[in-house]
């Protein structure tokens, strides 16, 4: 992906450079076929782990990569304009790490190393058939026995579904609406764990989506993270970074399609000249630049913010809004640019396009994300913050 | 067991490459530099023995300043050290003057087995394991396509256009391995945070005891004396099928002397 980058060390440089040459080598030539035939990739997973790039933004004391938000989104976009179910997946396990590291006792914390290792894919339950914009609504329970916990109810969308090793489960312990609710780390095989059939997506079918089915699962207590009652504002952090995710691997898809439709214009040749030569095309294509590169500058800013310790939840969801917007609007344009060939399934662009429209629905809808910033609007105080971080020498990659 | 691993800087293969027009010799400065391919396998069949014997892998290059990309990676993958040798009296040195620049800093290693990729991408001229063979006085086995050490022998199979030699030397060596030798390893991240700490000695001809107008373009041995573009694409022939396109084909093919 021909995309000029500054990143603050040699050792994040020399990690994109790995992401590329990852990207390039081991998920390009296996994309078309695993979503193709909605096939899992998960020894792709190994591949990335055991390079180090499943636990990349947390600390190197519990097996991370130590790398800021601004880092990882970017090695995040890479994999994710090669192979965009990758890129959720990536997001997704690390999300599933986020409430263990934000909140888990040192005791818990030994759990960490061996699920950033890159050996361990993790997923999380939030949502549920009848609750997904609106999670307090949740109905699964789970109650308190002696030293375990027992979990009961079922958990919708689950991405990685059925193939994670653990998953991160936010549960009720009481009926209280949203301090009722606890956040719990349950192994993959517990008994009584289950998953429905995958569902059958329109598009990132390379990722397994299911329904988690808990039927009194046990667990131990101390798997719950946080106190009781906490799990909703664990979710809810962990959205805000979540979101940074996919606002990342949006940019990356529609780079990927533009990268696409660029070099297709420059070859197709209409009236004597290359489509990219005539202005209608070309000007749809600065469009679409303009597009992924608005994409890029939002995430990247929000992630700063987040990398210096400000509040940049309203700011993720700008980048999460725009940048899935954006890719819906990039990737239908590619679709345009190639014509007929387009949209047929022997070229890509049609998957972005489908791959796309997702990512303007999960990790908190659009409209979810409007309700967010609108509601920074009238509460957020006024004024300007201005933060001076350290100066770094900038290096490109 | 201790192995050095001769790696080189080249323009990557897989995009435009060009020659200085001033004095033709490789465009470097312009390029986007990689490590050469090949020798990423060389690199990690050392990988490889010193798993399995123990030992350091040493990363042994002559370059300019942007080299160090080339040893980052080398040692990313997991070599323990490197020596980067620089000076700029070396541009444009041809073969057999670049061996003795590194024969001379192979002389200040301690090394069992010297291993390098069969050719590089750039210059292709593909005799430095020969030349360092001699100048050095150790055996010399080429185009390895699989390499054993046991005790303070080498075996190699010798990859031919047919199938295989057997060779079999004694240590000290230098080995050159073809591409099918191993599939090298990607570093990982923590390989590339580790490389960070690794020692890298840079040393001047002058470190090494060469004498600087022994090198270079000046006294070369051999030079490019101009250069042209590749031609462009010819038309293809076109082959009408009247009952006999299978015989015309072959016919084609065997006139090319591709079959």
């Amino acid at each position: 992906m021909p995309v000029r980058r500054l990143v603050p060390t040699q050792e994040a440089a020399d990690l994109l450079e790995l992401t590329r040459d990852l990207a390039r080598s081991e998920l390009a030539p296996r994309v078309v076929q695993a979503e193709a035939s909605e096939t899992f990739p998960r020894e792709v997973f190994r591949t990335l782990g055991r390079a180090g790039l499943l636990g990349l933004p947390y600390d190197e004391s519990v097996g991370g990569g130590g790398q800021p938000y601004e880092v990882y989104l970017q090695v995040l976009e890479e994999i994710a304009a090669v192979w965009a179910s990758v890129g959720v997946g990536v997001s997704v396990h690390g999300l599933s790490c986020f409430g263990l590291a934000t909140v888990g006792t040192p005791e818990q914390q030994r759990w960490l190393p061996e699920m950033l290792a890159g050996e361990l894919l993790g997923a999380y339950c939030l949502s549920e058939p009848h609750a997904g914009s609106d999670p307090a609504a949740m109905r699964t329970r789970a109650v308190r026995d002696g030293d375990e916990y027992v979990l009961t109810g079922e958990k919708a969308w689950t991405t990685h579904g059925g193939q994670a090793d653990f998953y991160k489960v936010m549960a009720r312990t009481s009926d209280h609406r949203s301090r009722g609710i606890s956040c719990f780390l349950v192994p993959g095989d517990a008994p009584g764990l289950s998953a429905d059939p995958a569902e059958h997506k329109m598009g990132l079918t390379g990722s397994t989506t299911a329904t988690m089915r808990f039927e009194g699962v046990r667990i131990p207590a101390e798997r719950r993270l946080g106190e009781e009652g906490q799990g909703l504002p664990i979710a809810l952090a962990g959205l805000d970074a979540g979101r940074l995710g996919i606002a990342a691997v949006a940019t990356g898809l529609a780079q990927g399609a533009l990268d696409d439709a660029v070099a297709y214009a420059k070859e197709r040749e209409t009236f004597g000249k290359p489509i990219i030569d005539h202005q209608g095309l070309g000007f749809l294509l600065a469009d679409m630049a303009a597009a992924v590169e608005t994409s890029r500058a939002m995430t990247l800013h929000a992630a700063r913010l987040k990398d210096a310790g400000l509040p940049y939840g309203q700011q993720a969801s700008i980048a999460k809004l725009v940048a899935t917007d954006n890719a819906m609007k990039v990737t239908t344009d590619a679709v345009q640019v190639l014509g007929g060939f387009g949209y047929t399934r022997d070229f890509p662009v049609e998957r972005y396009m489908r791959e796309a429209k997702v990512m303007q629905i999960f990790e908190g809808t659009n409209q979810i994300q409007r309700l967010v910033i609108s509601r920074a609007l009238a509460t957020g105080v006024t004024g300007a913050t201005t933060v001076l971080g350290a100066p770094q020498p900038a290096l490109v990659s | 067991m201790n192995i050095v691993v001769l790696v080189k800087q080249v323009p990557d293969s897989g995009s435009e490459r060009k020659l200085d027009s001033s004095d033709n010799t490789v465009a470097r400065a312009s390029a986007d530099n990689v490590i050469n391919e090949m020798d990423e396998y060389a690199i990690e069949e050392a990988l490889t023995v010193k798993e399995s014997q123990g030992g350091e892998v040493t990363v042994l290059t002559v370059g300019p300043g942007s080299a160090t990309d080339a040893i980052r990676k080398a040692l990313s993958m997991g070599a323990d050290k490197a020596v980067h040798v620089t000076d700029d009296a070396v541009h444009g040195s041809c073969a057999v003057q670049t061996s003795a620049v590194i024969a001379a800093a192979l002389q200040q290693l301690e090394y069992d087995l010297v291993l390098c990729g069969a050719e590089s991408t750039d210059g292709q001229v593909s005799v430095m394991p020969a030349l360092l063979s001699e100048r050095l006085g150790i055996p010399h086995l080429s185009g390895a396509r699989k390499l054993t050490v046991e005790g303070t022998t080498v075996r190699v199979e010798r990859q031919t256009d047919g199938g295989y030699w057997m060779l079999e030397s004694s240590l000290p060596a230098i080995v050159s391995t073809w591409d099918t030798i191993n599939e090298p390893r990607y570093p990982s991240f923590k390989g590339i945070m580790a490389a960070k700490k690794k020692p890298v000695e840079t040393k001047s001809l002058a470190d090494l005891g060469v004498d600087p107008a022994s090198v270079g373009l000046a006294t070369a041995t051999s030079r490019v004396l101009d250069f042209a573009g590749r031609p462009p694409k010819g038309e293809g022939v076109k082959v009408a099928d009247e009952g006999d396109g299978a015989e015309k084909l072959v016919g084609y093919l065997a006139a090319q002397k591709l079959v």
